[in-house]
């Protein structure tokens, strides 16, 4: 089996996140970066599928060199090698970012390309399906589950108030849920060994980007919490509150 | 003068929610575009253009019915295959999809085959010069981007609940298509659509929503969550990563940054602390109640209604309280 993991460079969500001065992007002073909660799942997976059946795990992250920490964190938990598609910064535009992975993985030879279901900063979660629609492959997103096995695959995918169980063959692009495995931590020998592994750098060819960030504000803050009560004695307040209050009972 | 395509998302034979918000969104859209007509296009097994009326009654002008028995299950390749070449025959200004499961699956294939740019997951919608201008919760919902695109259709998909149906009556004429690509022909395959264990509503589409985190100590705790619920008459139940990581309830349950992002009217975290994981899934409800032992939980902070005890005795006599007073209310 060969792999490819798509994996972006995200800040890490619990920060308490300022707007930029230029007004239409985070300020990016004292954020920590990481691979997106989603894509560690996908790497995680992707892994596990080699170390059962052979092959290797390719990681591809688009964006300036500072990308090059989050595919370093994938090679150190195991992935063979990585390739930057190297841009100015990471666009808005899902479509431009599925072109320049699609460019880049079409003649890769890949049996599986994964991705994580969205990434939490522009929260799209385009990027996979469009790579696989440019590729001309079968896509199944949200997989909360995934065998792949004979040239095929089954999956399932969480709906509201349910799930599909689907099957497809190989080459195919999957997008990854949470639920499917747990992503390990890198040991200090994988950590060794990554600084070793091949990382090659290459231009993306972003083309041309439609969709973009006007401005950016922070949400309305809640106001401030209040304690009614203790125990069961404050029940009756509650229920008052929720009838004449806030009239939602 | 624009016309704007409504995907009406439905599941087993029903239109669900979504799809009159996506037809209530277009309608918007196309009135404030200069007057264009509606038309939303619905997928399923025969017998699902009896649907149509509902659409039109939410501002569709006409409703494109695709009837395949193999629709029975949703078919990612052939919907989307079908929904693109209506797209280019039908000169739209946009395609409102909604981001629920399915819409979140189907919207990105349209935009890819029509090659064109999309905005997902969003607040609000409207037409600004030649641009489709959205507001858009990004960075786990604690920033709210305004978005544009550009070109034409422009691809959108909807956060569920965020749009509020509308009736708005129209024509809904019906008018019957064929899928644009033979079913039988589709390599992914959905075998089999499994219904949740619940009986209750949705966490997306709920207007109440009762949700249990650690301090309910075990899982079969999670009955007295369910009890609650069930006293509020329709209200869904959801959970926290904790909770889900420790298998005590499926992961589709959970609310969070890497869950389900809700937004009921009523809000009721019990035993929840309100880790900053959790509270990026549900702050913008209405109205939040949080019942937690420890005063200190930082669930209070964002809590409309905070009562400080052990769910396990506060939630069976709250069950009681609110049957008394919908009883009598």
């Amino acid at each position: 089996m060969k792999i490819a993991v798509c994996i972006k460079r995200v800040p890490d969500m619990e920060a308490r996140f300022r707007i930029a001065s230029s007004g239409a992007s985070v300020d990016e002073a004292g954020l920590k970066y990481d691979m997106g909660d989603f894509d560690g799942y996908a790497v995680e997976a992707a892994l596990q599928i080699t170390e059962k059946q052979g092959g290797e795990v390719v990681a591809i992250s688009l964006g300036p060199a500072v990308v090059q920490e989050t595919l370093r964190k994938a090679l150190s938990m195991g992935v063979a090698r990585a390739v930057q598609l190297e841009a100015a910064a990471i666009p808005f535009d899902g479509f431009a970012i599925a072109r320049a992975l699609a460019a880049e993985l079409k003649d890769g030879g890949y049996d599986l390309i994964m991705f994580g279901k969205v990434a939490l900063d522009s929260a799209n979660g385009v990027v996979g399906a469009m790579t696989a629609e440019l590729l001309g492959l079968p896509v199944v997103t949200a997989c909360s589950k995934l065998d792949v096995a004979g040239g095929r695959g089954t999956a399932r995918r969480e709906l509201e108030g349910g799930a599909e169980l689907v099957e497809f063959p190989l080459p195919a692009v999957v997008t990854i849920d949470e639920g499917i495995a747990r992503p390990r931590y890198p040991a200090l020998k994988g950590i060794m060994a990554a600084k070793k592994k091949p990382l090659e750098v290459k231009p993306a060819q972003l083309g041309e980007q439609r969709a973009t960030i006007k401005s950016m504000e922070l949400p309305a803050e809640r106001p401030p919490g209040r304690i009614i009560g203790e125990g069961t004695d404050a029940i009756p307040e509650l229920v008052r509150l929720l009838q004449n209050e806030a009239k939602v009972l | 003068m624009a016309n704007v395509l409504a995907f009406a998302e439905s599941r087993a034979g029903a239109l669900r929610k979504v799809a009159l918000e996506a037809v209530t969104a277009a309608r918007a859209l196309a009135d404030t575009a200069g007057g264009g007509e509606v038309h939303a296009i619905v997928a399923g097994a025969p017998g699902i253009a009896g649907e149509a009326p509902r659409l039109g009654a939410h501002g569709a002008d006409r409703v494109v019915a695709v009837e395949h028995a193999a629709f029975a299950n949703y078919d990612p390749e052939s919907i989307a295959a079908t929904v693109a070449e209506r797209a280019k025959s039908g000169g739209y200004r946009a395609i409102i999809f909604s981001a629920s499961a399915q819409g979140r699956d189907l919207a990105p294939r349209v935009a890819a085959k029509l090659g064109v740019g999309m905005l997902s997951d969003v607040i609000s919608l409207e037409v600004s010069g030649d641009a489709i201008v959205a507001k858009h919760p990004a960075y786990a919902n604690k920033v709210i981007a305004t978005v544009a695109v550009t070109g034409s259709p422009a691809i959108v998909s909807l956060r569920p609940n965020a749009f509020t149906p509308v009736e708005n009556a129209r024509a809904g004429t019906v008018e019957s298509a064929q899928p644009a690509a033979d079913p039988g022909a589709s390599r992914v395959v959905v075998r089999e659509t499994i219904k949740g264990s619940s009986t209750r509503p949705d966490l997306t589409e709920a207007p109440v929503i009762v949700s249990g985190g650690r301090g309910l100590k075990a899982p079969e705790n999670f009955k007295l969550v369910e009890e609650l619920a069930e006293a509020f008459g329709n209200a869904a139940v959801g959970c926290t990563r904790a909770v889900t990581d420790d298998g005590w309830r499926p992961h589709s349950d959970q609310i969070g940054q890497t869950g389900r992002v809700v937004s009921p009217q009523l809000y009721v975290a019990v035993g929840i602390s309100g880790a900053i994981q959790h509270l990026a899934g549900m702050r913008t409800s209405g109205t939040i109640v949080a019942i937690n032992k420890d005063r200190e939980a930082p669930i209070f902070k964002v809590a409309d209604y905070g009562i400080v005890g052990d769910a396990l005795q506060i939630v069976p006599a709250l069950t009681k309280a609110v049957r008394e007073a919908r009883r009598h209310g």
